[in-house]
């Protein structure tokens, strides 16, 4: 990518970001809940799309490393009374190693032998979490303390049962992630993490350890998986079961391919739409579920770019 | 000649499909400097051969070693990295990505390697060679077939290989770019060791310094081009009529 085209991108992040950060002054009380939640569910997004969008990996179990984020964080809270920013940092390592682990056996597999390796970590998460009831009190899950609803940051204590603090956050991870994925994918290893992905054996053939290159993206994408697991646990103060189940691997996957796989801004967009839509349509059915699956059919049918994919090919040729 | 250690040398070497003995106890010595051809009827074992020496098949038995090491249990990317380069029969490149982008990833591989390599010189350097300098922002999969090719080439040029393996390079080139070819990897000679896997006779007795013959995973002959021509297995087994 030339310099004029990753400064383009470079502004167009910016600008979003400025524009989210805004919001907050304008959006009623409702939807800055929502909308924090959304900035956490892209994050997670981000992190599934900088595997599958960047290398072509596609995980059907990335619900493991929300959920690792999640518990990591929550139950070192609530057993032990760590700190949040203590615990938030253990949870993003703790994602990272388990991250670095799975990717080494993960990885020897490829296409349908990889979505299903990573589907079966997954589900013995899911099987972890309900076994260890006494510790995660199982599907029920557990609320954490009052006293875990303020960070000590040292400097400042955050309130967390105020909505725009959450959401600056919120805010401030989706930021961060959104950043270290512009530098890294406009780096040098960027470039080879895109050659790996539109061709393995020339890449392997100029010299490349291309495992090492898919492993370092999978390590990348747990951990950031993982943060935002352990964002929305401490953030909303409650760890649940659900958040390891099959439906939080699909979720990601469902955003990315909305907002368009291999597009850096795409998992956030495809975030706001989904979100948006299924807010609306719980309201009205049950079966929203449904939905989801019929989005993703069409989707893969239809339109496999996804929303910026689409503006990329049409439009805008440069974006990342 | 001097008494100079080989750059590449194959002790054995043999690989086997099942039953079919693609590769079948080949031993192969190439001195530096050298044009070397590679020669062989379909399915004679030739690209099988050449990817035991590049590392993308493991060898059912024998050794490799490359510039005095043994390189057998290498993966291939390290043994590009220690300076074997190698170019698909089947034309391999990033089709998405732009020509010059093509190359850049060869020169950032070399580029992790040496220090002091500047990117874009290297880069500009590599489709100057094969002259694709024009080309460099089109989408490689826009190219014509023989210009693909030549992207492989320059692929393989930006590693600034000491080794580059070429696997039938010009299949399907007009013969003005065959012509243009030949004259290319004489200039790359004159930097690396070539082998070179090729059909096409006229570019053989063109190029070679030592033709190599296989046949049925072994080697049937070796020799100058003259030895080879003279040759009257060589000719039954491959070159079919007298020439
Ligand atoms: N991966 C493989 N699995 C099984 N058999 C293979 C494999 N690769 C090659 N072969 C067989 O090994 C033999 C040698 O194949 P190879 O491709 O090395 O021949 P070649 O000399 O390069 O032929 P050509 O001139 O057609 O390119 C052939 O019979 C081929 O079918
Ligand atoms: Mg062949």
């Amino acid at each position: 990518m030339s310099r004029a085209a990753f400064a383009r991108n470079a502004w167009l992040v910016l600008a979003v970001l400025a524009v989210l950060f805004s919001l907050q002054f304008v959006l009623p009380d409702y939807q800055v809940l929502m909308a924090t939640r959304m900035m956490l569910l892209a994050v997670f997004a981000l992190g599934f799309n900088a595997l599958l969008g960047y290398v072509g990996l596609l995980s059907l179990g990335h619900a493991l490393f929300f959920a690792c984020g999640l518990y990591a964080s929550g139950l070192t809270v609530y057993h032990f009374g760590w700190g949040l920013p203590a615990a938030f940092v253990f949870a993003v390592g703790a994602s990272a190693v388990l991250a670095l682990l799975i990717g080494a056996v993960a990885l020897r597999t490829i296409r349908v032998s990889f979505m299903i390796v990573t589907l079966m970590f997954a589900q013995v998460g899911a099987l972890t979490v309900l076994y260890f009831a006494a510790w995660t009190n199982g599907q029920e899950g557990l609320s954490l303390p009052a006293s875990a609803r303020v960070a000590d940051l040292g400097v400042a204590t955050l309130d967390l049962t105020d909505a725009l603090t959450r959401y600056n956050i919120a805010y401030g991870l989706l930021a961060a992630s959104l950043l270290i994925l512009l530098v890294y994918l406009g780096s040098a290893r960027g470039r080879i993490a895109t050659a790996v992905r539109d061709n393995e054996g020339r890449t392997e053939m100029l010299g490349f350890n291309v495992f090492a290159a898919k492993l370092e993206m999978f390590v990348l994408s747990g951990a950031m998986s993982g943060a935002a697991g352990a964002a929305y646990g401490l953030l909303f103060g409650y760890l649940g079961a659900t958040f390891a189940s099959f439906q939080y691997s699909i979720e990601p996957l469902l955003f990315t391919l909305l907002g368009g796989a291999g597009t850096l801004l795409g998992p956030l967009v495809g975030v706001l739409f989904m979100v948006g839509l299924i807010d609306k349509l719980s309201e009205l059915t049950t079966a929203y579920l449904l939905v989801i699956g019929v989005v993703l059919i069409v989707l893969i049918l239809w339109f496999p770019k996804g929303i910026l994919g689409t503006v990329r090919e049409r439009w805008l040729p440069w974006l990342m | 000649m001097a008494d100079v250690t080989p750059l590449l040398v194959a002790t054995g070497l043999k690989r086997h499909f099942g039953g079919l003995r693609a590769v079948d106890g080949v031993d192969f010595s190439l001195p530096a400097g050298e044009i070397r051809a590679i020669i062989g009827p379909n399915g004679a074992g030739k690209t099988t051969f050449v990817s035991l020496l590049s590392g993308r098949l493991e060898p059912s038995e024998g050794r490799v070693t490359f510039a005095g090491e043994d390189v057998t249990r290498l993966p291939a990317y390290r043994r590009v990295q220690r300076g074997i380069a190698y170019t698909f029969q089947i034309t391999n490149i990033y089709l998405t990505k732009s020509v010059a982008d093509n190359v850049r990833v060869a020169v950032e591989s070399r580029a992790r390697r040496e220090r002091g390599v500047e990117f874009e010189a290297a880069t500009l350097e590599a489709l100057q060679a094969v002259g694709l300098e024009d080309r460099a922002e089109t989408p490689a999969g826009e190219l014509a077939y023989g210009h693909q090719r030549l992207l492989e080439v320059a692929m393989g040029l930006a590693l600034r290989p000491k080794l580059l393996i070429l696997d039938e390079p010009t299949q399907g080139l007009s013969d003005a770019e065959i012509r243009a070819f030949i004259a290319l990897v004489r200039r790359i000679a004159e930097t690396a060791t070539v082998l070179l896997i090729e059909h096409n006779m006229d570019v053989v007795m063109a190029l070679a310094d030592r033709i190599t013959v296989l046949a049925r995973g072994q080697v049937l002959a070796e020799g100058t081009p003259a030895e080879i021509r003279a040759n009257s297995e060589v000719q039954a087994a491959y070159l079919g009529t007298p020439c």
